[in-house]
């Protein structure tokens, strides 16, 4: 057992080597399971006596809860528990903790769950029943007679900003301002990032331009709403099964808000069907647990996909203000920026992560960023997919495009002549390791997508992205069975291809067949801690956790075959899948195979487990940078996407495919933050289009094929080399295509999404004041 | 609530005109099926039409064919002489929705469900066509562009509902087309819908046309003006430009989450001139 | 409140349940037959997570009340298998990484059979078309497309 924080050496080295599994295409081991329906997500768990439970949810933005009257509602047959604020104890102020990428306060998270004061959003949570089916559910919830204080409601950022904006939380103290004592306001923190003097950085610019632009929330639209089934039983144990991302980080939650020992509480990740870091947070699952507590009986809950528009977090929209200055050879000398993301109703905006990514492909002398985190009355945001990066890039990239088409430069060549390297002083603080940002760039320059010509009319935009990673707590297991097979026992939820990465990461260290290596993700007993599915972390970190368990077990095979052959264990080595005699022995050794040792290890000494916990560090940061060509209806403002490129670092891609699938993927929901997709209100903080109707993510007609290019610049903190690739492809999407439309139209857009209207009226304005021109 | 599938016409009037409680007609189930779910409805009974034969057959008649209310988009689409008789109704039937929405959504259930946005509905009207109502005061024909009276409002009365829609005999030189705007490729409501109908004489000049318009108004609309700019000359830019502005000025739309009011109006008149080319070339090449 | 008593065919075979009126195909095949494989993404024909066939016919199975479906045959991806042989469409989806976290997949390999039934030599803007009632957030559809169309061209060797 080695649980030690330095990287175990491994067979791996990144740089080349052949290797018999790690860079093919083999299938995934759970792959049969989800082609054939069988794979168990959220919602397909059923158990015996289980009830139904469903959550009463506030139709107003903002208001007091004077009263909550249940009596009605439990009297009801068929209804077996009822619980609203006064089953929950209230968490003490400052018991904040750190998880994926955001911090948790649990204050905060008891009331998000459910209202305890206040309704802060249309669709939090005031009350749930379980009953013996839905409709009796159902039934209950018009029966709980609430009775709602209406407060004026506040849902744009800057308003909520201002002074007499209706207050969200009373008692909130900004962190990091000054703030006057007894002022009320809705501003949670002021952050700040950067070097250098911004104001010398301009008067040395040829050229400066400043722009504001506008962002709308987007959701994760995940399309499997969320969903658990909790079961508490009399003698005070739990066990939970939920579609999450982290079930050790879930069970944690809900140990918390329930009273619970932690170990009290079983917790079984399902499959999980998208998660994008909207499943990083609880909401149904401790309610499921408290009903199940009262009810003495199993109890399902998921919500409709209404419910997921309305009463989960979806990212800020913002407002943000972006000034650059260059000189006229393309040098940048400044670049300032001030960030405002809505956090929803409750602190926690992706702000500080947006002002650290903003100004991060480029090497800057004077660079900063200020970034406020905001209340107001919508639904507290959650993760989505490098949170805070993408809103922020969209600004950013767009005027880092408009300065190279100022002074004349290529956009690509602007940003070589500007970017980071090894050793560079990034503009949030560390200096980078060893990256690839160079090395996309010119990918993507001589890539034929970029020196192929364009049809009339058409328009062609590069941006390019970035995003941290993270490492992380994980914990990996490798069972031996007695026939050489092997059980590998993961924590780290699988949320698009992990455990055939991490299985064929373990089948090269050990030298065997990936057909030998069975992985599965264990619930939350049967492994140590491991941290939540998210930061691009879990080929990085899981793959330093699987490679020092399987370091592990071949210590302890070496072991037995020292012990076989009665020689130091110091002469014996192993490779291909069998421990070898060296430095002379082997006249009369002839190597030991996994399955020999396996077959006597009662013998040699007992069960042969690999084990690793670590709390990985050194996560390799992640450049890309997109080529995506435009075509535009002028007289609708209709736009296509006709052409996309990825050209994305990722260290080494262990499973080629899956690492594709993370590109794509991640640039077509940035297709969508792009053109369509945003949250529409009406004028009482009600959502208007709470389904995927209204709400409009790309189709399959909608996009085009999504060509990738993968580049390896190995992140030498781990074996293979590998950095996360998750995250990256959502960031440069958005100013892409925005300065592809520059590129076509001549216009420079400046609010997201670039929806048709917004498109046509742009379009219109710019042919009328040509027209007044000349 | 209560399921019910008659067997017969006659029934399904006598189930419907015999119930308080908002009896709905469930064909296709695809627009039912969402408000039930919502809660924006609260039905005592649903009377199921699909087991009706006049509510499920395609037939020819006097030139042109009569659709059972219940067939499916996607059977109207493989209909291969109703589509070459009114290419733009099919393709229009053909818009709503995916392919699964295809499978069930019918044209009698598009028009009842009134959406201000139909995609059948201006297709329909432009193509002159007309529904068969039945109810217990026996059976009338109406033309489509009567139907429907306001969003999720129709002419039928208590326990009336349509069997069938008759759509006409088409003359030579004669096309349709219809095409409307969404902001993505497939799935949305549509923005803006419009739908033309026209016929060439033997002089090439345009000698009927018929215009109609959806999403700009409580209801689809018959633009007769638009159809006035046509009639009598040769369709040619000028002819369009005017149609179009007739277009253009009947649409009274409103802002919501799916267009403002001026997009709105600005892409209708796009789309009028669209069509109106794709109907011309239609007509021309029959 | 009585229940109907329906008959009707699931992936070949004979099976009879009881529905309340307001129960859509989805949920019988979820919650009574225990059919998970097709799943409840929207509730509301948007995302065609619940994709079944009916008679042949692709349909969202959330817009279908059960009651509706008496002395149908009705293919559910349960049934998209022949024994232990993978559809075509099945394997494929496999070695071309066509899924990440595989909620829509069933959904989609339902879509993609119907088509293939009906034309073995589709274009790219035809599959994009046919499958535009899919909703796919992980993939972006590219490896989707690429794996049916290989589908196709196989299927026609």
């Amino acid at each position: 057992m080695t649980d030690s924080n330095e990287t175990p050496s491994g067979n791996g080295t990144g740089n080349g080597k052949d290797y018999k599994w790690v860079g093919t295409r083999a299938v995934r081991p759970d792959g049969v399971d989800k082609v054939t329906g069988r794979a168990k997500f959220g919602a397909d768990l059923h158990l015996p006596n289980m009830l139904v439970g469903k959550v009463l949810r506030s139709p107003h933005a903002h208001a007091h809860i004077r009263s909550i009257d249940t009596s009605a509602a439990e009297a009801l047959s068929g209804v077996k528990a009822v619980i609203t604020r006064d089953d929950f104890s209230d968490q003490p102020k400052g018991a904040v903790q750190p998880a994926g990428e955001m911090t948790i306060n649990y204050r905060d998270m008891v009331r998000n769950v459910m209202a305890r004061e206040k309704a802060l959003y249309e669709g939090h949570a005031i009350a749930a029943v379980a009953a013996v089916d839905a409709r009796i559910a159902a039934k209950a919830l018009s029966l709980i007679k609430v009775d709602f204080e209406v407060l004026p409601h506040v849902i744009d950022p800057v308003a909520a900003m201002e002074s007499g904006a209706p207050i969200i939380q009373e008692d909130l103290i900004t962190e990091g301002m000054e703030q006057s004592p007894g002022a009320m306001t809705n501003i949670a923190k002021r952050v700040e990032f950067g070097h250098g003097d911004v104001a010398v950085g301009f008067a040395e610019a040829d050229v400066v331009i400043e722009r504001e632009f506008t962002t709308q929330p987007v959701h994760q639209a995940y399309i499997e709403p969320h969903a658990c089934v909790a079961s508490m039983t009399e003698d005070g144990q739990g066990e939970l099964w939920l579609s999450t991302q982290g079930h050790y980080v879930a069970r944690g939650h809900c140990a918390t808000l329930l009273g619970l020992d932690v170990s009290k509480l079983r917790v079984q990740a399902s499959e999980i069907g998208g998660g994008f870091g909207g499943k990083t947070v609880v909401y149904l699952e401790p309610l499921a647990l408290a009903l199940s507590r009262k009810a003495c009986q199993p109890v399902k809950m998921a919500m409709t996909r209404e419910e997921v528009f309305r009463a989960t977090g979806p990212t800020s929209g913002a407002h943000l203000w972006v000034k650059v200055g260059a000189t006229n050879d393309g040098r940048i000398t400044a670049a300032d920026a001030v960030l405002k993301y809505q956090a929803g109703a409750f602190p926690g905006s992706p702000v500080a992560q947006g002002a650290q990514c903003a100004f991060a492909p480029y090497e800057l002398n004077h660079v900063r960023t200020v970034g406020y985190d905001i209340l107001v009355n919508r639904p507290k945001v959650a993760a989505y997919r490098a949170p805070g990066a993408p809103i922020a890039e969209y600004a950013t990239e767009s005027v880092m495009d408009e300065i190279a088409g100022v002074i004349g430069m290529d956009p690509l060549a602007f940003r070589l002549k500007n970017a980071p390297k090894q050793g560079s002083q990034s503009s949030y603080g560390p200096k980078f390791p060893v990256i690839g940002c160079i090395e996309t760039l010119e990918a993507a320059r001589d890539h034929d997508h970029y020196q192929s010509p364009l049809k009339a009319g058409q328009g062609r935009g590069v941006a390019t992205g970035y995003w941290f990673n993270i490492g992380g707590q994980t914990s990996a297991t490798l069972n031996l069975s007695e026939d050489g097979s092997v059980a590998l026992v993961l924590g780290t939820v699988d949320v698009g291809g992990t455990r055939a990465s991490l299985s064929m990461m373990a089948a090269e260290e050990l030298g065997i067949d990936l057909d030998k290596v069975r992985p599965m993700i264990g619930d939350t007993s049967a492994l140590g801690y491991n941290m939540l599915t998210g930061g691009s972390r879990v080929t990085f970190a899981g793959g330093i956790a699987v490679v020092g368990a399987a370091q592990d077990l071949i210590g302890t095979l070496k072991d037995r075959a020292a012990k076989f052959w009665d020689i130091p264990v110091d002469d014996v080595e192993w490779a291909e899948g069998e421990a070898r005699a060296t430095n002379g022995y082997t006249d009369n050794m002839q190597p030991l195979s996994l399955q020999e040792i396996a077959k006597d290890m009662a013998k040699t000494g007992g069960p042969i487990v690999g084990a690793h916990s670590i709390n990985a560090q050194g996560a390799g940061p992640s450049f890309g940078t997109h080529v995506v060509d435009v075509d535009v209806d002028r007289e609708t403002g209709r736009v296509w996407v006709t052409r996309y490129t990825v050209v994305q670092d990722a260290g080494k891609a262990i499973h080629p495919s899956y690492v594709e699938g993370q590109y794509q993927g991640g640039a077509v929901q940035g297709i969508g933050w792009a053109l369509n997709e945003e949250y529409i209100y009406d004028d009482k903080g009600r959502l208007e289009n709470a389904g995927f109707l209204d709400y409009r993510v790309p189709v399959c007609s909608d996009v085009p094929m999504i060509d990738t290019v993968i580049v390896e610049v190995a992140n030498p903190t781990h074996p293979y080399g590998v950095r996360g690739v998750g995250e990256t492809p959502i960031v440069p999407p958005m100013a892409a295509i925005s300065n592809a439309l520059a590129n076509a139209l001549g216009i420079r857009f400046t609010d997201l999404p670039m929806s048709p209207p917004r498109v046509l009226a742009a379009i219109k304005a710019a042919n009328g004041a040509a027209t007044t021109a000349s | 609530m209560r399921y019910e599938a008659p067997q017969t016409v006659d029934q399904a009037i006598s189930l419907l005109a015999g119930t308080d409680g908002d009896p709905r007609v469930l064909a296709g189930g695809t627009d039912l099926l969402v408000q039930l779910r919502a809660g924006f409805i609260d039905p005592e009974l649903i009377v199921d039409i699909k087991q009706i034969d006049e509510t499920t057959a395609i037939t020819a008649e006097d030139g042109g064919f009569r659709v059972g209310a219940a067939v499916s988009g996607a059977r109207v689409k493989e209909h291969n002489t109703l589509s070459l008789l009114w290419p733009g109704v099919v393709e229009a039937a053909d818009l709503i929705g995916s392919t699964q929405i295809q499978g069930r959504a019918s044209m009698g259930g598009n028009l009842c469900n009134a959406s201000p946005a139909a995609d059948t509905v201006p297709a329909l009207i432009a193509a002159g066509a007309t529904c068969a109502l039945a109810g217990p005061g026996g059976r009338r024909e109406v033309p489509v562009e009567e139907v429907c009276t306001g969003p999720g409002q129709t002419i039928l009365s208590n326990g009336e509902f349509i069997v069938s829609i008759l759509l006409p005999a088409r003359g030579s030189r004669s096309g349709d087309a219809y095409l409307r705007f969404i902001p993505r490729t497939e799935m949305d409501i549509a923005v803006v819908g419009v739908g033309v109908s026209l016929s060439l004489g033997a002089d090439g000049q345009c000698s009927a046309a018929r215009v109609a318009v959806g999403a700009v108004a409580p209801t689809a609309l018959l633009v007769p003006a638009a159809a006035e700019a046509l009639i009598g000359g040769v369709v040619d830019d000028a002819a369009i430009d005017a149609m179009a502005a007739a277009v253009r000025a009947v649409c009274r739309p409103i802002d919501d989450k799916r267009g403002t009011v001026a997009y709105r109006i600005e892409v209708a008149g796009v789309l009028a001139g669209r069509v109106c080319r794709i109907a011309l070339e239609r007509a021309g090449s029959t | 409140m009585a229940k109907y008593h329906i008959t009707t065919r699931i992936n070949g075979d004979d099976v009879e349940f009881l529905c309340a009126p307001e129960q859509t195909l989805l949920d019988v095949l979820r919650d009574d037959l225990r059919l998970t494989g097709s799943k409840e993404g929207c509730a509301s024909g948007d995302c065609g997570a619940c994709s079944v066939t009916i008679d042949g016919r692709l349909v969202c199975s959330c817009l279908v009340l059960a009651a509706e479906v008496g002395g149908q045959e009705i293919e559910t991806i349960e049934g998209m298998a022949d024994g232990d042989r993978l559809h075509p469409l099945q394997q494929k989806f496999l070695d071309f990484a066509a899924l990440q976290c595989g909620v829509c997949t069933p959904g989609f390999l339902i879509a993609a059979k119907a088509l293939l039934d009906r034309n073995s030599n589709p274009s790219e803007t035809e599959v994009r078309y046919w499958l535009a009632g899919n909703l796919c957030r992980c993939t972006g559809y590219d490896k989707i497309v690429r794996a049916v169309l290989d589908t196709a061209a196989d299927m026609r060797d």
